[in-house]
């Protein structure tokens, strides 16, 4: 009996508490996420934004939320039940499992495993799933419109990210996270040397999650709404709160990966006070400020320029600098062994 | 020369950087919106909104059944019936706008030679029924009752352009 409690159930109840801990105050960062898009975009277009439920219109997220709560999930007669009902889950749960090995601090993170990088690659690959699942079980042609752009859309930039990816783990020589960000307090921050690749990074950060100006798969103008236009209620509030979290969650990725994580700016006293959670917060809610930013400035790409971009310019960028960073590191023999 | 200026520039993203600091400059900007139900906008003393049946600082109603606003009104919207009051006088006994019909136009108000029937500055008569936009005539003079210390104002200051 005791071998029950302590193998099993004691550990099983550490677990949910910690994935709980992650996971809602997650939820409470994408309900303010979506206030401060509203506000941010409002202040950008001289409007004034949700101003009106609670002080400041503070509680507006949670009027919305009541509100996806209380509607009636309509299903079209030709849809495929399983599949259109499975897609929102799908969208939502890959949305939430990626968290499990981000470290917020020193420590302070669910899953310390060693292919950190790989597995976020992986749950984020995947994420198109939902998507075209949607798009596909929708039984209708702009959702299916919507799908298909999406998913060619996230398999391209998916690619550049790849490489990317393998210039930062080139010069940390680690999959893991927190070694990563371990890598970044002796040196510079990696968006210093990698620069162009910090930007492309975030670049294809917003096309990986269907941000603006890459919002082609549920470009209002034309596919009224894209993958998500038959959907109601929750299920339409799963698909917006995984495309919040996974702004979330690249904004996270570009923390980590080049913005140093949890470390503070500068190795001082006044700096090195702040809590290291305090720190990552603040990186990743400056990253999302360029989201909701990129929203207000730009307009939306066309299909054709978006794949151009992708496959002709991001993705020759990018290998050549992964050339570059091995040759260099080759030469002046910092390789990491 | 051109070529490579043209490269630079996109690889560089200045144009997109550009409009990043456009936008991020409107951001601090003051706000053009109004707060609606709390405050309102200006209005001219010429705005054209609900319609009222003034009347003579005595009390006694200004029209005299002409029926000029009622041949004037391009939307038909307005009705009217007349009869000689026990005074000999000659006064309608129904005076109607459908206000679901009238297109604001204020060619009454222009037709009325004596300034009976005017355009009041309130806008915000909506109703959740359509009957409750047939106004009659008690519900004409009730409104300017209510409204006759703008309307007079409103009337004083638009007439040296009339």
């Amino acid at each position: 009996m005791t071998e029950l409690w302590e193998g099993y159930i004691w550990p099983g109840a550490i677990i949910i508490a910690q994935i709980l801990a992650i996971v809602l105050p997650i939820l409470v960062a994408v309900a303010y996420l979506t206030y401060a898009e509203r506000k941010v975009i409002g202040a950008m277009q001289l409007r004034r934004g949700p101003n009106v439920v609670g002080p400041f219109g503070l509680l507006q997220p949670l009027a919305d939320g009541a509100k996806l709560f209380l509607k009636e999930t309509v299903i079209p007669t030709g849809a495929s039940r399983a599949v259109f009902v499975l897609a929102p889950m799908l969208t939502f749960i890959l949305a939430l499992i990626g968290w499990a090995v981000i470290p917020f601090n020193e420590g302070w993170v669910l899953a310390d495993i060693n292919v950190g990088v790989l597995y976020l690659f992986a749950v984020s690959s995947l994420g198109v799933y939902g998507i075209i699942m949607a798009g596909w079980g929708s039984n209708s042609k702009y959702a299916f419109l919507g799908g298909m752009r999406s998913s060619a859309q996230m398999v391209s930039y998916e690619v550049s990210i790849g490489l990317i990816i393998i210039s930062v783990l080139l010069t940390a020589g680690t999959l893991n996270l927190s070694a990563i960000v371990e890598a970044q307090r002796e040196g510079l921050w990696y968006f210093i040397p990698h620069f162009p690749m910090f930007i492309l990074f975030f670049i294809s950060a917003l096309a990986e999650t269907n941000r603006h100006p890459f919002d082609l798969p549920e470009a209002e103008a034309e596919l009224v709404s894209g993958y998500n236009v038959e959907y109601s209620s929750m299920t339409f509030a799963l698909f917006f709160l995984g495309e919040y979290a996974n702004m979330i969650l690249m904004s996270g990725m570009v923390t980590i990966l080049f913005l140093g994580g949890w470390l503070a700016p500068f190795e001082v006293a006044p700096f090195t006070w702040v809590p290291g959670v305090v720190w990552f917060a603040l990186k990743v809610a400056l990253c999302l400020f360029v989201f909701i930013w990129a929203r207000a400035a730009f307009p939306r790409y066309r299909y054709d320029q978006l794949m151009r971009l992708g496959w002709k310019v991001f993705l020759p960028f990018s290998g050549i600098w992964v050339v570059l960073t091995a040759g260099f590191l080759l030469f002046t023999d910092q390789l990491p062994k | 020369m051109g070529f490579i200026d043209r490269t630079a520039r996109s690889f560089l993203l200045l144009e997109m950087l550009q409009g990043m600091a456009l936008s991020f400059k409107y951001m601090f900007k003051p706000r053009v919106t109004i707060n609606y139900p709390m405050e309102k906008g200006p209005l001219s003393p010429r705005f054209r909104g609900e319609h009222a049946l003034r009347r003579y600082p005595n009390g006694e109603e200004r029209c005299i059944a002409c029926k000029l606003c009622e041949a004037i009104c391009p939307a038909l919207a307005i009705t009217i019936e007349a009869e000689p009051r026990e005074d000999n006088s000659r006064r309608t006994s129904r005076y109607d706008i459908d206000m679901t019909k009238c297109i604001y136009c204020g060619l009454c108000q222009e037709a009325c030679p004596v300034d009976a029937i005017v355009e009041g500055p309130n806008f915000e008569f909506s109703a959740e029924t359509r009957e409750e936009l047939l106004y009659n005539k008690d519900k004409l003079l009730a409104n300017g009752d209510r409204w006759e210390p703008e309307l007079a104002a409103r009337i004083e200051l638009d007439a040296p352009y009339r």
